[in-house]
């Protein structure tokens, strides 16, 4: 039988003004998290992606694939200091984010990402070797920032 | 000028209604490794079904699924994935008896999927699933995936999924969550 209904929305923001970063810190109780990013980048293309927990070291790493239009491809980073997940302009874009099982102590923490943006589509996996279970995420562009409109939403999943 | 969101600003923006998707059942592998898992007696009362997991392997697989424990050679998929290095695709021809739905590469690194097997409960197609898996090992072996898969048999409703390692065992912490999604 079905344990309940879950798939909860959490906080959602619009944004003001444009934003060099994002920060959800409020989010216990789940299994799985899910960040869905509708919006734009200010001045030109850029990559962003995530932290977790303050965490500023050189603890994460991404694999990409994906398409331009002509050719599909794939690319990775190793030992960075933010997850890459996504590649957005000024032309608006989207982002999907699952962090799985993101509460657990024991093992390390993986994303999937899916991404329209920046004349790109792509999905990704990141990785955070940290056995810490992820209390924060602070989402931010590389170069430019998040623009004014552009929106935010966390659900939590939670498993029976 | 940086943006802190706490707790709980519901503005709208919801891509699926609380009310419309339900956990069903959990499976988390325990101290002793296990070479399968199974979802059973799952009810059709949804409209789609949703597996998300992460797993940990005694080593490097490609994990498989079943319906309804069918080993007849039924399943067909498509495969679209990138290691980091490089963008590739395949199949699995058709007739085969087990189906791939991730590639775990390294007993060290996790690897994630979600699978969404659409009309489920249909008594009148083939089932079809498609999934988002990948695995990252920090500039090792990886793969980012995008898998599909078909069940061609007599249009049965499905009422149990099958996972397996596929020569290897899910081992301790891996996690694998079943949820039902509900249609108006």
């Amino acid at each position: 039988m079905a344990a309940g209904s879950t798939y909860t929305p959490i906080a959602t923001t619009t944004l003001g003004s444009n934003q060099s970063s994002v920060t959800f810190n409020s989010f216990s109780g789940y299994t799985d998290l899910v960040l869905i990013f509708n919006g734009t980048i200010t001045t030109g293309d850029d990559s962003w992606g995530v932290q977790f927990n303050s965490d500023t070291g050189s603890n994460y790493s991404s694999t990409a694939l994906y398409g331009d239009g002509s050719s599909a491809g794939s690319n990775r980073t190793s030992s960075s200091t933010k997850a890459s997940t996504s590649y957005s302009g000024t032309a608006n874009s989207t982002t999907i984010i699952n962090f799985q099982n993101y509460a657990n102590s024991t093992t390390y923490k993986t994303a999937l990402v899916r991404n329209n943006g920046g004349g790109f589509v792509s999905a990704r996996v990141v990785l955070w070797r940290s056995t810490s279970a992820i209390t924060s995420i602070v989402a931010s562009p590389n170069t430019y920032q998040f623009a004014t409109g552009s929106t935010f939403t966390l659900y939590g999943i939670a498993a029976a | 000028m940086s943006l802190i969101l706490g707790i709980l600003a519901q503005s709208g923006g919801a891509a699926v209604a609380a009310s419309s998707y339900e956990s069903i059942s959990t499976v988390t592998v325990g101290g002793t490794a296990v070479s399968s898992i199974s979802f059973t007696s799952i009810p059709a009362t949804f409209t789609h079904l949703q597996i998300r997991g992460l797993i940990n392997t005694s080593g490097a697989t490609n994990p498989t699924y079943q319906f309804n424990s069918d080993t007849g050679s039924n399943y067909a998929g498509h495969h679209l994935w990138g290691t980091g290095t490089g963008a590739f695709a395949n199949a699995q021809t058709p007739s085969t008896s087990t189906i791939y739905f991730n590639h775990n590469p390294s007993a060290s690194f996790p690897s994630a999927f979600v699978m969404d097997i659409l009309d489920y409960a249909s008594t009148t197609k083939n089932k079809t699933t498609r999934i988002l898996a990948g695995s990252d090992t920090n500039g090792g072996t990886a793969e980012i995936a995008l898998w599909s898969g078909l069940w061609m048999i007599s249009f049965a409703a499905i009422s149990s999924v099958q996972l397996y390692g596929n020569g290897v065992n899910f081992t301790q912490y891996s996690s694998f969550a079943l949820y039902g999604i509900k249609g108006a």
